[in-house]
């Protein structure tokens, strides 16, 4: 059971409180709620870009990083396609730095000219190092493009070209910060070696003169239920075929989430999974093969991956995989599977829980959501998924209808 | 309205005074020493079997690996099926990893399933048989993985200057190939287990919320297997380094970055400098404000991200920086890195940035000291390394007192460039 406060600033900002006293450090967390789903178009990887430049300088402070390792702090942040979050991590004794630090940068940022130049190069060579020069590294730009042609979970993070964070300009950057930089798009979590009055005290001092900003009503378009199976061929230089297939699923707050997830674990959760043993030990047609999501807001995508063992077919693997999908979707799993899934869960969620950054990230995702109670609950879900739903599920997901597939071949020469 | 001009009073990390909190031991029936530590909230454990088994006791490359990694597929009771089943079924993970001195097998659970998962561990340890099928499949797969890293130029990279540094049958310089894999077979994989498991020499570190009565049942499952009863073979590798230190490589045509690795011999982690040299690394490459990071990619945006390391070896190491670059930038990404070295010979580090450096280690110590799976790897490391158990207390002594002066002669003493090997591959 984790304990928390939460409370509202008069600018919207909401504060959420979890006292640790086992620890000599505090986590002080700042997630707001705008991802790669709330970008234009035409502008794509700009929520991780400003992630780069929320580095570079804020109005009153030149550097992020220099005070807070004095102060023995260490930070890092990431975006996904929902959400970007900062976090720090110092001694408890020293949390006012991190107040100080962060909420200048929630108040403004420096915009610097030179810093918004180094990071598009920077972020250039992430997007080389992470996706274009990279064996299969561009599998999930084309996969994301197949399964959505209407919603913006259609691009990358990173972006969905290059160039266009080779262009993203410093008044494209101003725009985006004042659209969702601002108290009320914001949620800050503190966890650690901290009393949850003093935190008020400080988050008043420190935030509570930051104008509110607007809230930001994000208006995404839905993306129509899929109608007949879509598929992709490509050729590239790799040496091992690869084979991607995805399916479209619940958003994160549906009640069917927990069957869905479930779902995932019985089929590749681990090495006595049923993909793995059947597919990889049995079948021997791949060399290894996995089955997940990403846990998206939003309607998201299950998928399986893997590598062909050389001289399989495609098509022969894909059936292979049709076949395990139909035995879930026609049977009910048994009652030990579906023990041993939940017992897993139970096992992942608690070592989760074991990092104060980790509670910190988790209570600030289901304030997100809408519930930050939720960190409680979720195991409990968990339990009461039946052997029923979880058919239920497969058979609701695993349609032709409702899926994308990938070929992803490689070069045989190319050895 | 808060002052946002300058920064709020912090106290100053290096006047924490830090404490490892004290492991446990005890010794089973057959001389196991058990390392423990007793600490955190939730209802879990880590309890790691390490082996001297590693790459250095193998006769012939690769079988060390395999052997560890066929542990969990297969004993004369059950399939591998079966082992993992009876793991996930209590949402247990068993991994097994295998270093250059050590092979481990390592359990993270819930604590209250202890009882049920220990038996075959013990099974595991006793009983493995490396069925011939399983090393197929094994073999088969991670030749196909590998043809798929060779593709990488930062997988090639490590390869590469591992070779130089210490030579190609070194265990820390020796690497896998389709060859190797095809040569191992089912037979040295038994014996290797028969003298290096079954009948070696393991040693014992527990973490988390233990049980009450973790000794005796510590016991009653390991405490009377034919472990720890001969002492381990001293065997000796010569260093065979490279003579020509300078490589640039194409791996790839139509790569579009390079991989970047500067390396020098380190004396290790025994040599009295090592403390202050990671003050020194801090500095040079260390963390995210690093002056290489600050050049070569806040100032240059030549990276994504630069950084430099002493390898974690047990005998001989090295010093080595690591990046990937576009590969138009890499030969001035290499003349910055050994611009930064000649800044660090050439200049003393002001008191600002050492005093930085040293509030940001002492803050990652004290941050890294809560957790039980944190201390239990900081133990594992002293006690392994024969360190002394004064080490954790002496190397945060030593890096609280390190000077500008010693920064400098330090980095005269190491950071010179023509003693580095210098590595890009495209």
């Amino acid at each position: 059971m984790i304990q928390f406060e939460q409370f509202v600033l008069s600018n919207g900002l909401r504060v959420i409180v979890h006292e640790d006293h086992s620890t000599p450090m505090a986590v002080v967390n700042v997630m707001y709620d705008v991802g790669a789903r709330d970008e234009n178009r035409e502008k794509t990887g700009f929520a991780h870009l400003f992630e780069h430049l929320m580095f570079g300088g804020s109005i009153h402070i030149p550097s992020y990083d220099e005070p807070l390792q004095r102060a023995g702090g260490e930070n890092n942040a990431y975006t996904t396609n929902d959400l970007t979050n900062y976090y720090c991590q110092l001694p408890a004794e020293n949390i006012e730095t991190a107040f100080w630090l962060e909420s200048d940068r929630m108040l403004s940022l420096a915009f610097d000219e030179k810093s918004l130049e180094i990071q598009r190069k920077v972020v250039c060579e992430e997007f080389k190092e992470m996706y274009l020069n990279k064996p299969y590294g561009d599998a999930w730009q084309k996969l994301r493009n197949l399964a959505y042609k209407v919603h913006p979970y259609s691009w990358m993070t990173i972006g969905a070209e290059l160039s266009h964070i080779e262009n993203a300009s410093l008044h494209d950057v101003k725009q985006f910060f004042h659209k969702h930089y601002s108290p009320v798009n914001a949620i800050l979590t503190v966890t650690g070696q901290v009393k949850t009055a003093q935190i008020k005290q400080l988050a008043e001092e420190w935030f509570g003169d930051i104008a509110p900003g607007e809230k930001y009503i994000r208006r995404l378009p839905a993306e129509p239920e899929q109608k007949e199976a879509r598929k992709l061929t490509v050729h590239a230089a790799v040496p091992v075929d690869a084979f991607y297939k995805t399916w479209h699923i619940s958003s994160r707050t549906d009640r069917r989430y927990y069957a869905m997830d479930l779902l995932t674990e019985v089929l590749s959760g681990g090495a006595s999974s049923r993909l793995f043993q059947s597919l990889a030990k049995d079948k021997k047609l791949f060399a290894n093969i996995n089955c997940y999501h990403f846990g998206s807001i939003d309607a998201g995508l299950l998928t399986i991956e893997g590598k062909l063992v050389k001289g399989v077919k495609m098509e022969d693997a894909e059936a292979a995989v049709e076949d395990e999908l139909r035995k879930i979707r026609n049977s009910l799993i048994e009652p030990k599977e579906l023990q041993k899934v939940k017992n897993k869960t139970e096992s992942i969620i608690t070592f989760e829980d074991m990092s104060l950054t980790n509670r910190a990230g988790s209570l600030s995702f289901y304030a997100l959501l809408g519930n930050t109670a939720m960190i409680n609950e979720e195991l409990e879900r968990y339990q009461r998924v039946t052997a029923e739903e979880l058919q239920e599920e497969a058979k609701t997901i695993f349609n032709q209808h409702n899926s994308s597939t990938l070929y992803y071949y490689g070069n045989p020469s190319n050895t | 309205m808060p002052n946002r001009l300058s920064a709020p009073k912090a106290k100053d990390p290096i006047a924490y005074s830090l404490h490892l909190k004290p492991f446990r031991k005890f010794t089973l029936d057959n001389g196991i020493n058990v390392f423990a530590v007793d600490a955190g909230a939730e209802d879990v454990l880590q309890l790691e079997f390490i082996f001297n088994a590693g790459n250095w006791y193998e006769s012939q490359n690769l079988v060390a690996a395999t052997t560890n990694y066929l542990l969990k597929n297969g004993t004369s009771e059950k399939n591998a099926f079966e082992i993992n089943e009876h793991f996930e079924y209590y949402g247990a993970y068993l991994n097994r990893s295998c270093y250059n001195e050590t092979a481990t097998l390592s359990l993270h659970g819930l604590t209250k399933h202890l009882p049920e998962l220990l038996p075959v561990i013990q099974e595991l340890i006793m009983d493995s048989v490396l069925p011939e099928s399983e090393l197929d499949l094994y073999r088969q797969n991670m030749k196909q993985k590998l043809l798929v890293n060779l593709k990488k130029c930062d997988f090639v990279a490590n390869r590469l200057i591992d070779e130089y540094l210490y030579g190609i049958h070194h265990p820390y310089g020796k690497y896998s190939s389709t060859i190797a894999y095809d040569a191992i077979q089912a037979d040295s994989l038994r014996e290797f287990y028969t003298q290096y498991y079954k009948h070696g020499q393991c040693s014992i570190f527990v973490g988390g919320r233990l049980p009450e009565n973790i000794e005796p049942l510590l016991n009653q499952y390991f405490g009377n297997l034919p472990l720890n009863q001969k002492p381990i073979p001293d065997i000796k590798h010569p260093v065979e380094a490279a003579g020509e230190k300078k490589y640039r490589i194409i791996n790839d045509p139509d790569g579009i970055q390079g991989a970047i690795r500067l390396a020098r011999p380190y004396p290790g982690i025994h040599h009295p400098d090592f403390s202050k040299v990671q003050v020194v690394n801090t500095i040079l490459g260390g963390y995210f404000g690093s002056r290489l990071m600050r050049n070569i990619r806040e100032d240059k945006g030549y990276t994504y991200g630069i950084y430099s390391y002493i390898q974690n070896h047990m005998h001989e190491t090295a010093w080595m920086i690591s990046t990937e670059a576009g590969k138009d930038v890499c030969e001035a990404s290499i003349a910055e890195a050994y611009n930064e070295m000649q800044e660090m010979r050439d200049n003393p580090v002001s008191e600002e940035e050492l005093l930085l450096v040293k509030n940001y280690l002492i803050g990652t110590i004290l941050g890294d000291l809560d957790g039980p799976f944190h201390i239990l790897g900081r133990w594992k490391n002293i006690i392994l390394n024969n360190l002394g158990e004064d080490h954790f207390q002496e190397s945060i002594s030593q890096i609280k007192e390190i000077t500008p002066k010693e920064v400098q002669e330090l980095a005269n003493k190491y950071l010179h460039p023509e003693e580095f090997y210098e590595l890009v591959v495209v």
